[in-house]
């Protein structure tokens, strides 16, 4: 294989597992926090890009033509979207389930996926049809030898890696994520010690969310295309990089969402089955993984209280 | 009256009523009217709920079976011109069948399969490869469809076993996914466009053609309700008999304490493995006469998004409740078809309406009732 081809799967991987993983560290916020899988993130994913490109329609509607303006306008509102659909999200849907079974609770999120999901479809003009997503970003790039650096992508990935850092940062520094940490390992203590419990989910919801908004906005950037049906995918593949990494784990989100990329990639190119099997293949990676692995690859330390 | 003889007659009018109903709403066509008989159904739901002096489960169980044979049979005699509405009912035996598979993994054993459409998928498969390629007898052809599911089931066991809670339901998603991308992908299976089906024939009858028998004539999906009423009734019984035996003393004992039951000597692999692998045969044959039924199989019918529907099925009826289950199939498959209203809309309220059943009725529609161990005389 040429060294440019190789390049181009290279950063096409990155910029797959940089979504993935930003996904993935939503799943793993949310489960930190409350001990569930968040089943509609996928689709405030997808809500989040729609978010976005509503508000350009709007502004472009309204005669502003700087891209930097559009651009900011379109990440903002769209994590602004995302951000009060996860508070919602968490208010009227998962806190009231607290304390049910497992099932309901995966139930019931992945039945509010779906209002969301046929929300967009239904509501949005045009929605059951794939929209263009406007390219805001410079198309120039850098060429080196036959290979083709652009520098749309390298933003986005910066960006992404940013993000990440950032929510490290936060959960690791601030009296906010000390709080988000303490209700993640013992809610009892946490609430003895003065924290406000349905805050901090709530925050730690919106938080989440507003990386899904990103990763949404990212998609919708490199494809120049966004579908109502996107999060659906998204949010599965973010939860099979949670899961992988092991759930509670930041790294292991990144990992996981990184890891699911190269498996895709590799059933892209490297195998000799056609291009189409690669999504059967990761799946099916992902699943001799889970029965080598049963708890991820970063496992969570379990031991039984009988 | 003594509690056992007012139960029975009550179940006695319910049942004509609930076959009333179904004839009146199979057959009416104005929305107006449809509209009034969901609110009429949705009050007496709520009212015979409310009557707990009824006691309805204190009716012999044989008695409620055969009475709910009896319903569907003369419904199906009614209705027997009626080709749409023969289909829809085919389909609601059908999916029954299919969630009865479900219920035996997630309602008995507690063993996630958030993958329930792709073995149903399976089964359709193996029934089309089977019937197109070879000349095999169609009955055989639904078994084959329901071990081929039970097989390919066996690929997840391992992760399935060695794994818990969220990460278990992952395989099972994984697997969905997986397997919906393969059907699409897959040239010789059809790709996207799907396999077309030949008539099913058992025997002397050939299932494509009407119904004639002396002066009695009707639509030839007469004889699929038939079969799948037939299928219904087996696996019903065979599910009941199975709660009610030690392996469902051993499935719950596994469901409820995983821990506990190992204590106690339980081979909650072994247990749990039955579970798995019995609920993919039943879902399987469910998923081949399906496809026979509608002649015709494409990897949409088979998403992850319909694995969905049939796991809502099961909590909307009551997890681990045959009653429960049918009554939901019957609501999930037959409202959107009927409330043409709706018809756009319809995931959108279906899955509004599951969150609002989630959120208060946890238990769903008709709860599973307690184990009487002690037989029906030592209740209070």
């Amino acid at each position: 294989m040429s060294i440019s081809l190789l390049g181009q799967y290279v950063m096409n991987g990155a910029m797959l597992g940089m979504m993935y993983a930003l996904v993935a560290v939503g799943f793993t916020l949310f489960f930190g926090v409350l001990d569930v899988i968040q089943f509609s993130h996928g689709d405030v994913v997808a809500a989040g890009a729609f978010a976005g490109l509503s508000s350009w329609v709007a502004l472009t509607a309204a005669g502003v033509t700087s891209p930097a303006v559009l651009l900011l306008a379109l990440v903002l509102s769209a994590a602004l979207a995302t951000a009060l659909l996860g508070v919602l999200v968490a208010r009227f849907i998962v806190l009231p389930m607290k304390g049910a079974p497992q099932l309901n609770v995966l139930l019931v999120t992945l039945m509010g996926g779906t209002v969301l999901r046929e929300a967009i479809r239904l509501f949005y003009p045009g929605g059951s049809q794939p929209q263009r997503f406007p390219a805001l970003l410079p198309a120039s790039g850098w060429t080196f030898g036959a290979f083709h650096l652009r520098a749309d992508n390298v933003i986005l990935l910066v960006a992404g890696a940013l993000l990440i850092a950032g929510t490290h940062l936060l959960i690791t520094r601030t009296r906010l994520g000390l709080a988000i940490r303490a209700v993640a390992q013992d809610e009892e203590t946490a609430r003895t010690m003065g924290i406000d419990f349905r805050r901090v989910v709530l925050v730690t919801f919106a938080l989440g969310s507003v990386l899904a908004a990103f990763a949404g906005v990212m998609d919708g950037l490199y494809y120049n295309e966004v579908f109502f049906g996107m999060g659906l995918l998204l949010g599965v593949i973010g939860f099979a990089a949670a899961i992988l990494g092991g759930l509670g784990n930041l790294y292991g989100a990144i990992v996981g969402g990184f890891l699911f990329a190269a498996l895709q990639t590799i059933g892209a190119v490297a195998l000799p089955f056609a291009s189409a099997y690669k999504d059967v293949f990761a799946f099916g990676v992902v699943i001799l993984l889970m029965a080598l692995r049963p708890t991820g690859l970063i496992g969570e330390r379990t031991s039984e209280r009988v | 009256m003594k509690p056992a003889a007012l139960g029975a007659s009550a179940t006695v009018v319910l049942s004509l009523a609930v076959t009333a109903f179904a004839w009146f709403f199979l057959r009416v066509q104005s929305q107006g009217a449809i509209a009034l008989l969901i609110a009429l159904a949705v009050a007496a739901f709520v009212l015979v709920a409310r009557a707990k002096p009824l006691r309805l489960d204190a009716a012999p169980e044989r008695l409620t079976g055969g009475l709910a044979i009896a319903g569907v049979a003369t419904l199906a005699l009614l209705l027997r011109e009626d080709d749409f509405s023969l289909l829809l009912v085919a389909r609601v035996l059908i999916v029954i069948v299919a969630c009865l598979g479900l219920n035996v993994q997630f309602g008995y054993a507690g063993v996630v399969n958030f993958a329930g459409a792709s073995f149903f998928g399976i089964g359709g498969y193996t029934a089309a490869v089977l019937s197109r390629s070879t000349g095999m007898p169609h009955l055989l052809t639904l078994l084959c469809g329901g071990a081929a599911a039970a097989l390919s089931g066996t690929v997840l066991l391992l992760p399935v076993l060695r794994t818990r809670g969220h990460y278990a339901a992952l395989v099972t998603i994984a697997f969905a996914l997986l397997f919906r991308t393969f059907l699409e992908v897959n040239d010789t299976l059809g790709g996207p466009q799907g396999l077309k089906i030949p008539e099913l024939s058992i025997g002397p009858w050939h299932f494509n053609d009407p119904v004639a028998i002396g002066w009695f004539e009707g639509s030839f999906y007469l004889r699929y309700v038939l079969l799948a009423l037939l299928l219904a009734v087996l696996f019903f019984a065979l599910v009941q008999r199975l709660e009610r035996s030690f392996i469902g003393i051993a499935f719950d004992a596994v469901r409820l304490d995983e821990t506990a039951a190992r204590s106690f000597g339980l081979d909650v692999a072994r247990w749990k493995i039955a579970a798995f692998t019995l609920g993919n045969f039943i879902t399987g044959v469910a998923g081949a006469l399906s496809a026979f039924l509608i002649g015709f199989i494409a990897p949409n019918s088979y998403s992850f998004a319909e694995s969905l529907i049939l796991v809502s099925i099961l909590l909307l009826g009551g997890i681990g409740n045959p009653w429960g289950l049918s009554l939901a199939t019957a609501i999930v498959i037959l409202l959107p078809e009927k409330l043409q209203v709706i018809q756009e809309y319809r995931f959108l309220l279906f899955a509004a309406m599951v969150i609002v059943i989630l959120l208060f009725r946890p238990a769903g529609l008709i709860p599973r009732p307690l184990r009487r161990l002690a037989g029906s005389g030592a209740r209070p």
